[in-house]
């Protein structure tokens, strides 16, 4: 899923500043997920703000709402209307939906997240990223554990020297070597032969957004001819 | 001791421990502020954190939250999840510029009437010098 | 062949290099200063590339100043700063300025350094950096296959490697991966567990590598007792056995005097490095030392002349 964070209430508030009449729109999949940008969220953040303008002696009229998923303008059509009567949308979605809300209004569309990474639930209030949607994935070749994503360094021939003791990374403490795991999960699958017979190319990034920006075509799927 | 004004407080409390500690200070003819609105919950662990805004939004000046003793809950954790939200909203608050003693977590027993009575003292009293959340007539948004 | 350090190495002798860290600074004065106490006790220098990721003089530029004063500079070139498009050329620039040495590495990550803002690059990794190396030298390639138009970076090509970091069982293995992607010369990290060290050695010898590299083993003197307990401590992929870190303590025990005891401690320090360097000249298979002095130069000399590497 996508994870992302809430900017801080004090940036929000800035962003906000110069509106009076804003729809807070939230995102159903994955930001809600995470526990960013859902409808709950919308409720607390709404509730948040709507307190410091009436404190700060501004107040601010917020139309609360959220979209099954704001990276579909299907979902998106419904708020249309309520949309046309405000002077700006704070999308709770993650960049996607921000992107998607600006093509389709004309008015300012704000975001409420910083969109982080693609990640998993840890454990209940911790997400960790796992993939790094490289467009060209090897996890078949390191036993289902992305050294892109999660090592620092990006190593295709790890591990690094900088393994700790406790076999956690120099960079993030809390943070397991990648290489370590893929090792131990290798030989747990009685592949570690390969491992150690060949050494891994060096990266083709052009698949990478170090590529440019990325687009993705189906022809099959086209609709027009 | 009100400084010229009745305020509302928002008691949230805990059916096993705060909710029969008021009713046992009714009981026990024990005086306390008239300020407190009391909303029984089935434990403070259900308490969400929207609650405790929208209890301000809709013209609390002040909200307490009353679970049981620690190590008591009869939901094992509960008191002590809804005391680090309560702590999570405090920090909000002051964030959005409201005072963070507006909010309140509160431990006590069913046993406990004259304890209830004083922490409705206590928090009223509180709120009173501190004075209403809204300087002056309604909440502009507020539409109850 | 140009490499002061390949040439040593090839006629069997115990080599012995030694590390200058450029400064934080435009001074080049720094640079000729330790040039100055190394040039007669060493066959060649590493220059460390922005190390622990603090921004410091460029190794490139560092490297060429050593070489003006007649050292064999060993350039070190990590991948955390440059994608491959910018290693390549420093290869180039390398040999054109007449460096001869080459060290590939990863490098530390920046994130503990003085810019942890920075966008880190790692776009190879040193394996991928030794090969990239290893095939312009020899096949007049660049990585992506283009050729090189004229004369090829004429280079002797190294890597590191750190015995002390998980997995054990895997560094000889990782070492054997550095070397068949063309490292001539291998600079370890700074060895204080002898037993662990003996091991990886062990393994790298049953893996019939020993006769396809050449190990030069890190080692460093220690100043206080207080340096060994953070490097035992606090430093990821670093090894301080309990002994060294007593050995030191005690070294300075009953001296009042501030000065009488940093002392005591530096001359423990030189000797514990010394006992070390001799114990390795013992282990099959380690061709030299590199001797990691850091911001202590001073100190090569010493320990040279006492592990009887040099006549003083």
């Amino acid at each position: 899923m996508i994870v992302a964070d809430q900017k801080p209430i004090e940036e929000i508030l800035e962003i906000l500043a110069p509106y009076k009449r804003v729809l807070f729109l939230g995102c159903q999949s994955c930001v809600a997920v995470c526990m960013a940008g859902g409808e709950k969220e919308v409720g607390l953040l709404a509730a948040a703000v709507r307190l410091a303008r009436a404190k700060s002696g501004a107040p601010i009229e917020i139309a609360e709402g959220a979209a099954k998923r704001q990276c579909d303008d299907e979902f998106n059509e419904p708020f249309g209307p309520v949309i046309q009567q405000q002077e700006a949308v704070l999308s709770l979605a993650c960049g996607v939906g921000v992107n998607k809300l600006a093509e389709r209004f004309a008015i300012p569309i704000l975001p409420a997240l910083n969109t982080r990474f693609f990640g998993k639930v840890e454990r209940q209030g911790i997400w960790k990223e796992v993939c790094a949607g490289c467009g060209d994935c090897i996890l078949h070749l390191t036993g289902g554990i992305c050294p892109i994503a999660r090592c620092a360094k990006n190593l295709l021939n790890g591990p690094c020297g900088g393994v700790r003791a406790d076999g956690t990374c120099e960079v993030k403490r809390d943070w397991p070597c990648a290489w370590v795991q893929i090792i131990q999960r290798l030989e747990e699958l009685g592949q570690l032969e390969r491992l150690l017979s060949t050494r891994m190319a060096a990266k083709d990034w052009s698949s990478d957004r170090h590529g440019g920006p990325r687009r993705r075509v189906r022809e099959d799927m086209l609709l027009e001819a | 001791m009100n400084n010229g004004f009745e305020s509302k407080i928002v008691a949230f409390c805990c059916h096993y421990c705060a909710f029969a500690a008021a009713d046992l200070a009714g009981v026990l003819r024990l005086k306390y502020p008239p300020d407190l609105r009391i909303i029984r919950l089935p434990c403070t662990g259900k308490l969400d954190t929207l609650f405790l805004l929208k209890a301000f939004e809709k013209g609390a000046d002040g909200v307490l939250v009353a679970g049981c003793l620690e190590g008591s809950c009869h939901f094992i954790s509960g008191n002590l999840r809804a005391k680090k939200r309560v702590l999570a909203v405090k920090n909000l608050l002051e964030r959005l510029g409201i005072e963070k003693e507006r909010l309140e977590f509160f431990n006590l027993s069913s046993a406990q009437g004259e304890r209830f009575a004083q922490i409705a003292r206590e928090m009223t009293e509180r709120i009173a010098k501190l004075g209403p959340l809204r300087s002056s007539g309604r909440c502009p948004y507020d539409r109850g | 062949m140009e490499s002061n350090l390949q040439r040593a190495l090839e006629a069997k002798r115990f080599a012995i290099t030694a590390e200058c860290g450029p400064p934080k600074s435009a001074d080049r004065k720094v640079i000729e200063e330790k040039a100055q106490l190394l040039k007669d006790w060493v066959d060649s220098v590493n220059v460390t590339d922005n190390q622990t990721a603090v921004t410091r003089m460029s190794s490139l530029a560092a490297c060429t100043i050593l070489k003006s004063l007649n050292l064999d500079p060993v350039f070190q070139l990590t991948c955390r700063d440059r994608n491959r498009i910018a290693l390549q050329s420093d290869i180039l620039g390398a040999h054109a300025l007449g460096i001869r040495n080459i060290l590939c590495l990863t490098g530390d990550h920046h994130s503990a350094g003085n810019h942890p803002q920075a966008k880190g690059v790692f776009d190879l990794d040193s394996v991928h950096l030794i090969e990239t190396v290893r095939k312009m030298r020899d096949e007049g390639l660049f990585l992506s296959g283009d050729k090189l138009e004229g004369e090829r970076p004429m280079v002797f090509i190294g890597a590191v490697e750190n015995p002390f970091a998980l997995p054990y069982e895997f560094r000889a293995l990782r070492l054997k991966k550095k070397i068949e992607a063309g490292a001539q010369f291998i600079q370890t990290q700074i060895v204080y567990n002898i037993a662990r060290f003996r091991e990886f050695m062990a393994r790298a010898g049953d893996l019939g590598l020993l006769d396809r590299v050449y190990i030069l083993a890190g080692v460093s003197p220690i100043k206080t007792p207080g340096a060994a307990k953070y490097m035992r401590d606090n430093v990821p992929g670093m090894d301080v056995p309990n002994e060294i870190v007593a050995r030191m303590e005690s070294a300075g025990k009953g001296l009042e005097d501030k000065k009488a005891r940093a002392q005591a401690w530096r001359q423990e320090g030189i000797r514990i490095c010394v006992e070390i360097v001799q114990q390795l000249r013992e282990i099959q298979g380690v061709a030299g030392v590199h001797i990691m002095a850091i911001e202590w130069e001073e100190a090569v000399p010493e320990i040279v002349t006492q592990a009887g590497l040099k006549a003083p």
